[in-house]
Formats: C-alpha cells, sequence, structure tokens
C-alpha cells in the first residue's frame, strides 16, 4: 500500500550547506578554545566543538589511526563475494569518493538524501543530515583471506599479516572474527559513524557482504597527550601507556611499515589486530578493590602504577612492598603488557567499550573491542597476547570472543584511492 | 525525513499557519499542491469533503478526524483501485494527504471509521489536464502492454489451478493439497504487487495468521496451508476454499480493468525481492510448509518478468545497469537451483544459516540495482 507524502523544498538543505554556514559561526569559539583550555574537557560533547571538526581524509598514513580518538566507533568487516577484480577495484575507487565527502560532513553523493528523483531511493540514507562531520575519519584494511589466489594478490600479501593463532582461553566466534576487508569508521557522534558504514556497505551490495560489525562507544584510550586517559569497563584508566600521535619515533619504530618491511605498497601502512573481549562484568564488579588493583596493577583512583603517584609517573616493575615482595604481581596486566617484559615491543590502541544488550541469562554483553595497530604483528600484538592470555589474572574476567586481522595500507592524496598501491 | 526540530516550525510561524497540524503531520510537509488543499471533515458517520472536484495533477486533502474512532481516508480510481491513503488518524488530529492523479475520470473519497469496511463514499470528479502518464512515451505503452499479458496468463493460471487445489480441499486429499499448495501460490506471488493494488483482496487472499488484527478473520491460502500441515482439515476448511476461489476470480476480473504504468512496473519489480527479504529469508510466509523456496523463485520469477517488459527502455537508456540486472538475477537464480528437489525446493527449515546467508547476500546484491529502475524509467 502506499500513502504518497508531499515534499517540502524548504528542507531540502545539504549537509554542505549546513556545514559551511555552522562552520563559519562557530570558528571562532573553536579558536579561543585552543588557547589554554584542554581540548578533550572543553571539546567533547560541545557543540561548537564539533561544528568545527573535520578530520583530513588525505595524509601520509590513513586518518583514523593516531587521530585522536573519537567517541563513538562502528566497525564492519567484509567479504568479497564477486570473483571479479575489476568490480573490486572499482568498488574501492567508489568508496574512496563516497568517504572524501562523507569526512567533510557531506553527503555520500550531491543532492544524495533529498535531493534527487522523487522516483528513485535517496543516493544517502540521509540520518547525517544536518550533523556536522563529527571527526568522522574512514579507515579501510585488507584481510589475510583476501590474499587467497581469487584476484591474484598472493604475491602482495605481507608476510606481517599472519593469521592469527588461536591462544589460550580464546573462545572466537566464527560469525564475529575474519573478513577479507574491513571499515572502520570513528566519529564524536554514533550517527555519523554508522551513516558511513551503512552508506559504504549499500555501496557494496553485489561486491562485498558484511561478515561480522561491532559498534563501540566510549573510547578506551588515548592516542595524544590532548586527550586524558579513558576508564574501560572495568572502572580503570585503559592506555595510560599507549603510544601518541607525538611520539614520532616510536610510531616510526613500532607502528608505520616501511617499504624495506617486505612489501612495498604497504610502506606508511600498518597492521591492525581487532579483538571483541567480552569481559565478566558481573564477576568483576563482585572482586574487591584491592584484588582488581592487584589485577591491573595499577590504582583504580588515578591510575598511578600500584607504588606510584601519579597516573603518567613511570612504571617500576620491580618496585618492593612490605616483606620485599613485589607490588606489582607476576601476573598484573601491566607487567604482562609491559615493553620491558616483550623486548621493547609496543603497540598502538585504539579499543572502544561496546554494551550489545544482554545475554539472555541476565548478564551484560558487554567488553573492551581491542583495536590496536603496530608494524609487525608477528613480533609485537601476538607475543603480547600470547604472554596475557597465558599468564594474566585478568583472563578469569575476560573471554576473547571475536578475532581479526588487516593490512592497513598507507594514507591517500586527493586523487589517489584505497586500492592504488594493492593493485597498482 | 530528518530536520533539525526547529525548523519546520519556524517555517511555518513565518507564513502565520497550521502550527497545530505541523505538530502531528509526520510528513513535515508546508507546501500546498497545485491542486489546493481541500478540507475534509470526517466523523464516526459522515465524509464531508468540501470540494467534489479538482484539476488533474496534485490534489491535496487535510482531513481533520473530528469523531471519536480512529479514521482513514481514500481516494479511489474506478473499481476501488487506490490512489492514495492516508492511515491511523486519531481523534482530533489533522492529517494532510496528496495525490498524484494525472488522469481525468471520476473518481471516490472515502472515510473509514473505525478503520473498517468499504468506508463512507463520496463522488469526486477529475478534469482537465494533465496527459494520460501511461500513453506519454510509446515505449513505456508497448512495456505495460506486455506486462499485462504476462500479468493476465498468471491470473488465467491462478483461477484455474486454485479451481483445483480448492476442489482437494474439499475432497479431503490432504497429500494430494499439499503437493499442489506451493505451485497454486507460484501464480499469485508473481503478481503480488498486482494484487496489492486491490486493497482488500490482498489480506483475505494471502494473509498471515501472524499478521491478522483483532477481529479478523484467518483465511485465503495461509489458513488452509495450516489447516493442511498443522490442525488438520477442520469443519470450515471446505468454506475457507470455496472463499479463497471466489477471492481469486474476483482478483482476476480486476486485474483485467487495471490500468498500470511503467513506473508501477519498476516498483513492482522491486517491491517483490523486497517480499523476499522480509519474508522469504527469514522463513516468515509459509511458517507451516516451510515451503519459501517456491514462493522465492515465484517473486524471483515476477520481477523479472516487469523487467522483461521494461527491458527496450533499460537498455537504450542505462545498459550497464541492464547487464548488472541480468547478472544479479543469474546468480540468484544459480543459488536457488541448487536447492532444488525433485520438481521443488528444499524445505526452508532444511537450509543451514550459511545457506540463508547466501540468499540474503545474493538478494541485496540484486535489490539495489532493481531499486535504481524506476528512476531510469521515469526520466
Amino acid at each position: 500500500m502506499t500513502s504518497q507524502a508531499g515534499n517540502d523544498e524548504g528542507a531540502r538543505v545539504s549537509r554542505r550547506k549546513l556545514f559551511g554556514l555552522a562552520g563559519a559561526g562557530v570558528a571562532l569559539a573553536g579558536a579561543g578554545a585552543a588557547a589554554g583550555v584542554g581540548f578533550d574537557r572543553l571539546g567533547e560533547g560541545s557543540t561548537a566543538q564539533a561544528a568545527v571538526s573535520t578530520v583530513d581524509f588525505h595524509g601520509e598514513h590513513q586518518a583514523g589511526i593516531v587521530t585522536s580518538t573519537q567517541q563513538n566507533l562502528h566497525f564492519a568487516a567484509l567479504d568479497v563475494t564477486t570473483k571479479d577484480v575489476g568490480e573490486l577495484r572499482q568498488l574501492l575507487r567508489t568508496w574512496t569518493a563516497a568517504a572524501r565527502r562523507m569526512t567533510t560532513g557531506q553527503e555520500v553523493v550531491p543532492n544524495g538524501a533529498v535531493g534527487g528523483a522523487a522516483e528513485a531511493p535517496p543516493g544517502d540514507t540521509g540520518e547525517a543530515l544536518d550533523l556536522p562531520a563529527s571527526e568522522l575519519t574512514l579507515t579501510i584494511g585488507f584481510g589475510p583471506s583476501l590474499f587467497d589466489g581469487r584476484f591474484g594478490l598472493a604475491a602482495k600479501r605481507p608476510a606481517q599479516l599472519v593469521d592469527l593463532p588461536l591462544f589460550p582461553k580464546d573462545k572466537l566466534d566464527p560469525t564475529r572474527s575474519g573478513g577479507d576487508l574491513c571499515i572502520q569508521a570513528c566519529a564524536n557522534d554514533p550517527q555519523v559513524a554508522v551513516h558511513a558504514v551503512r552508506n559504504l556497505v549499500r555501496l557494496g551490495f553485489g561486491v562485498t557482504e558484511v561478515r561480522w560489525s561491532q559498534l563501540g562507544f566510549g573510547r578506551s584510550s588515548s592516542t595524544s597527550r590532548a586527550q586524558a586517559t579513558p576508564r574501560n569497563l572495568f572502572g580503570f584508566k585503559d592506555g595510560t601507556n599507549n603510544i601518541k600521535s607525538e611520539d614520532t619515533d616510536l610510531l616510526r619504530d613500532q607502528v608505520w611499515a616501511q617499504a624495506a618491511d617486505g612489501q612495498a605498497w604497504m610502506a606508511g601502512g600498518t597492521y591492525l589486530v581487532a579483538r571483541r573481549i567480552r569481559m565478566h562484568i558481573e564477576t568483576w564488579d563482585r572482586e574487591t578493590l584491592d584484588g582488581q588493583e592487584q589485577i591491573i596493577g595499577r590504582t583504580k583512583g588515578s591510575g598511578a602504577a600500584l607504588g606510584q603517584a601519579g597516573e603518567f609517573d613511570q612504571v617500576d616493575l620491580n618496585v618492593g612492598g612490605a616483606g620485599g615482595v613485589p607490588l606489582i604481581a607476576d601476573d598484573a596486566h601491566i607487567r604482562l603488557a609491559s615493553h620491558e617484559t616483550l623486548k621493547g615491543a609496543r603497540i598502538l590502541r585504539r579499543g572502544y567499550n561496546f554494551v550489545d544488550g544482554s545475554d539472555g541469562v541476565g548478564h551484560l554483553e558487554a567488553g573492551l573491542f581491542f583495536l590496536a595497530f603496530n608494524r609487525d604483528t608477528r613480533t609485537q600484538y601476538v607475543p603480547m597476547q600470547q604472554a596475557l592470555s597465558a599468564k594474566d589474572a585478568m583472563m578469569e574476567y575476560v573471554q576473547h570472543t571475536g578475532s581479526a586481522h588487516f593490512a592497513v595500507p598507507p594514507g591517500l592524496t586527493p586523487t589517489s584511492t584505497w586500492g592504488d598501491g594493492l593493485f597498482g | 525525513m530528518p530536520q533539525s526540530p526547529k525548523a519546520p516550525l519556524a517555517v511555518l510561524a513565518g507564513v502565520g499557519a497550521l502550527v497545530a497540524l505541523a505538530a502531528c503531520d509526520s510528513t513535515g510537509s508546508t507546501t500546498s499542491a497545485a491542486g489546493g488543499p481541500i478540507k475534509v471533515e470526517a466523523s464516526d458517520t459522515s465524509c464531508a469533503v468540501a470540494a467534489s472536484t479538482a484539476n488533474a495533477g496534485n490534489v491535496t486533502f487535510e482531513i481533520t478526524n473530528k469523531g471519536s474512532k480512529v479514521t482513514e481516508f481514500y481516494l479511489y480510481a474506478e473499481g476501488d483501485r487506490i490512489m492514495g491513503e492516508v492511515e491511523n488518524i486519531a481523534p482530533g488530529l489533522n492529517r494532510r494527504l496528496i495525490v498524484e492523479v494525472p488522469d481525468a475520470g471520476k473518481y471516490q473519497t472515502a472515510c473509514k471509521p473505525g478503520m473498517v469496511g468499504d468506508g463512507i463514499r463520496g463522488d469526486f470528479t477529475v478534469t482537465g489536464g494533465a496527459a494520460k502518464q501511461n500513453d506519454v512515451n510509446a515505449q513505456k505503452s508497448e512495456a505495460t502492454k506486455s506486462y499485462a499479458t504476462y500479468v493476465a496468463n498468471n491470473t488465467s493460471a491462478l483461477e484455474t489451478e486454485t479451481a483445483k487445489f480448492v476442489d482437494t480441499v474439499k475432497a479431503g486429499k490432504v497429500d494430494e493439497a499439499k503437493a499442489q499448495y506451493a505451485t497454486t501460490r507460484a501464480y499469485y506471488e508473481r503478481i503480488e504487487p498486482v494484487a496489492e493494488k486491490f486493497g482488500d483482496l490482498d489480506p483475505l487472499i494471502d494473509v498471515r495468521e501472524a499478521d491478522l488484527q483483532a477481529g479478523q478473520q484467518f483465511t485465503g491460502f495461509h489458513r488452509l496451508e495450516k489447516d493442511l500441515w498443522v490442525t488438520g482439515l477442520k469443519p470450515d476448511s471446505g468454506q475457507v476454499a470455496d472463499k479463497l476461489l471466489t477471492d481469486v476470480k474476483d482478483l482476476v476480473t480486476k486485474t483485467k480493468t487495471l490500468q498500470l504504468t511503467a513506473l508501477d512496473l519498476a516498483n513492482g519489480a522491486k517491491g517483490l525481492l523486497d517480499e523476499v527479504a522480509t519474508g522469504k529469508i527469514t522463513g516468515e510466509e509459509e511458517t507451516f510448509s516451510h515451503t519459501d523456496l517456491w514462493d522465492f523463485q515465484a517473486n524471483v520469477d515476477g520481477s523479472k518478468g516487469a523487467i522483461a517488459a521494461l527491458r527496450p527502455i533499460l537498455q537504450e537508456r542505462d545498459p550497464a545497469l541492464v547487464s548488472t540486472l541480468d547478472k544479479q538475477f543469474a546468480n540468484v537464480q544459480t543459488l536457488l537451483d541448487k536447492n532444488r528437489n525433485g520438481d521443488g525446493f528444499k524445505y526452508y527449515n532444511e537450509l543451514s544459516q550459511d545457506q540463508i546467508k547466501e540468499f540474503a547476500s545474493a538478494v541485496d546484491a540484486l535489490s539495489e540495482p532493481l531499486s535504481k529502475v524506476a528512476e531510469v524509467v521515469s526520466k
């Protein structure tokens, strides 16, 4: 049955127009804020800041890696269903063009949401109309399975893009694992992130299909010294020792792939590990405060390592308490994850909290959607997770339920597209 | 249509009118169409339409429900073909309906207090103006003619096969009736968007038990499906079968007078695949017999039938779209063929989650390009 609704010419305002107006109006407020006031405290939730907030889509590296972590995530892993490499190549071009627009707050195509033909479905789904760019970043990655020979890419597979091993205590759900491609959408407004993934998925029908996807809220790490360290669902500050965008030497050594690493097309790229970590929230909440702090190796309030005063005070794994017993236990999370223990290996973390409702027995289906970037997963993430899965006292409260690995190609110029290096 | 909450109110305040209307008008529409708004005052016993004529083009009605029951408003063309409708007008509310009426002729307005029955009818005449949409282009006219033949062939077979099925049910031959059930329905599923043009007939023939409203009788194919597969034939099964045949005959008669436009074909082709995506992929349509894949095949056939009629137009205007459609139709067909079992198909409950996902993905891949056909045709 059809009921016909009228058109309202007045409502046909492009996202670009709205953005332009809003942007001009609040530019001054943004400049004032930058002087002195902590960006993080002022910015989050402030409409003034949200309105001026675009992150450059172009650059040496893809946006969404060292970009100051936004508040919300929609992550999707997709499988390629076509056998025609030309179609895949074309989709990557289409996606690039759409991403270039959406990351500046525009619709997928001009007049996409309401300005098109009345007889056609809109070219843009419209739920982000009137919303600013909200620091949207779109980051793409290629999974190991993309290099299986279907598209003649076997010789292009980086050695670093290993099939992740099964770690102790993993309980991986195949419907939350793997994928030929991934799209990471981060934004300060969940609707903007969801809109971006939804529209890219739609452009991909017939070429790709969604394998799994995950929503995340409340970034659980910071990637810039301008950001305060957030808390995860265990209530602890998470990612205090994370690599920050200001640590250019560390980024060069630990995050960005180089041509000399084996695959020239990956120079300036990185490797993304995605793990869905279910937290047994209810049992954690029954653990004593002291017990919780022992497990993490930090105090819950300030986030300081045990034996230290401030959050960012240097961690001392050897500091002794009464009777010479180490304050940071052998199985404490920060000891096992520290680069001192791991021969200097570090990773750039970018995870998000998630709550996917409840699990049917009344427990929160919640946890940490762990995202991390490193230069060589074989020598960085894998040994770190081996140590944690085998020994971490926290493993009693968490379970890894999803797992995926992607090669994230380098950034784009205004004329290049996401498939260029890989297929070029 | 997402809008900032302030925008429509501000616009309305500017023209100094109808603020109360906007508050309950979900479309947020503020412009009046060329025909000018015609006020309709609906009560529980009357339907006062302020004008009984209008010029062809867009005709706008503004309906106020002054009664105590929830009501609906319809504009019907001859043969009770629905031109436009607005449902669920709660007591005290105003709603607006904009209907595109391209052709001069006799129409009827109707209010339906309590949203039941034929409603309180009034004659409505449309004069002059717009050219007949389905004649403007010889190609489009050819397309609709060709599709009308397709519809006629299927409705005629539907009538014949339904008559056989009804006889079998009435003879109490359960196994035989089960075997006829899915193949009979196929003729209906191929042309369902056409059947849906007749608002009352589709629910009588094809309502699902889960969609019944309070007080609505469970009739049609799915009632017999339940009798055959779940409960066993009941004392009134024969009556239900007879009623089904009556309704099908009624449908066949009405389709003969139906004037479809090329746009109807395009939207119908898409609508059939939408049915697959929402009803068949989930196994909801044939919940007792699990013969969803038979319906699925019929919907695909029907969609292909409509696209075949439009093919010359599409080929001329967007050949790339045609090759995409051909490819994706073939892909869906290959999947269906993989799940054949003898003359029929596997039952829905024999499919694995992976197979269902494969179907869903193929249907998405076909439906996206199908949704672009209407725009190409309308140019």
